[in-house]
């Protein structure tokens, strides 16, 4: 491979769609997941510890710090989970003849990934 | 490459199909925990250990880790041979990806034993 061929993406001076951002924000919600397996598999040990650990797993939910960094785990396991699946349709062979169609469903995705969120943080922070 | 070497499958077929298969175990059990917990809104620790010390469950559970194993080991790949490469952050780029690469697999076959441990410690 030519090592000096000349590469212009300098992403500030382009105007991204809609895609791209999404796509980006897969790639980050992925990233913070990877980090958030630990909080999740911490949580489960806890919880299946005893009668004891599954009571402070409980009582976890009641405390703010402990409930940002589970809202936040849990906000990019369903952001990165719909646009996943989002993924698995097109790989059926829906949803992507076109690039309006693509821009279309990118927006759908991002509707139904913020009203989950929506729902989870109802659940975190209220319930 | 060097970047081949280093990603799961060795290939990029193998990798994309691996993300894929993966994806769908780890919808299966997501959905099946929520439900399973909207279903159960007074969970108490005794349903919850029987339901997690069961068989099928074990094995559903097993198979979610080695899925998220797998797919965080493509995803992850897929990001750091994208950014951390010699155009992006220079000549030591290399040494680093290998780096971050060697440590990424290291904690996600750690996130794998440690859940075997919880699972068969019920």
């Amino acid at each position: 491979m030519d090592k000096k061929r000349p590469v212009n993406l300098d992403l500030g001076t382009i105007r991204l769609p809609i895609t791209s951002y999404v796509s980006i924000l897969h790639r980050v919600s992925g990233v913070i997941l990877f980090f958030s397996v630990a909080i999740f598999l911490w949580l489960l040990e806890g919880s299946l510890s005893s009668e004891q650990g599954f009571e402070e797993v409980k009582a976890l939910f009641a405390n703010p710090l402990c409930q940002f960094i589970i809202w936040g785990s849990l906000a990019a396991l369903a952001y990165h989970a719909v646009m996943g699946v989002r993924h698995l349709i097109m790989d059926l062979g829906f949803g992507e003849d076109s690039f309006e169609t693509g821009r279309a469903t990118a927006w759908v995705a991002v509707v139904v990934a913020a009203v989950i969120i929506v729902l989870i943080t109802g659940w975190v922070f209220l319930w | 490459m060097v970047t081949t070497v280093t990603s799961l499958g060795r290939s990029g077929l193998s990798d994309w199909l691996i993300a894929r298969v993966s994806a769908y175990v780890m919808s299966a059990y997501l959905i099946f925990i929520v439900g399973y917990l909207m279903l159960t809104p007074e969970l108490n620790y005794a349903d919850w250990a029987a339901l997690n010390s069961s068989l099928p469950m074990r094995m559903f559970s097993l198979l979610t880790i080695l899925s998220i194993a797998a797919h965080a080991w493509i995803g992850m790949w897929c990001v750091l041979t994208d950014y951390v490469t010699v155009r992006l952050i220079g000549p030591k780029a290399t040494a680093l990806r290998i780096i971050f690469q060697l440590g990424m697999i290291a904690i996600t076959l750690l996130y794998v034993i440690w859940a075997i441990d919880i699972l068969w410690g019920i």
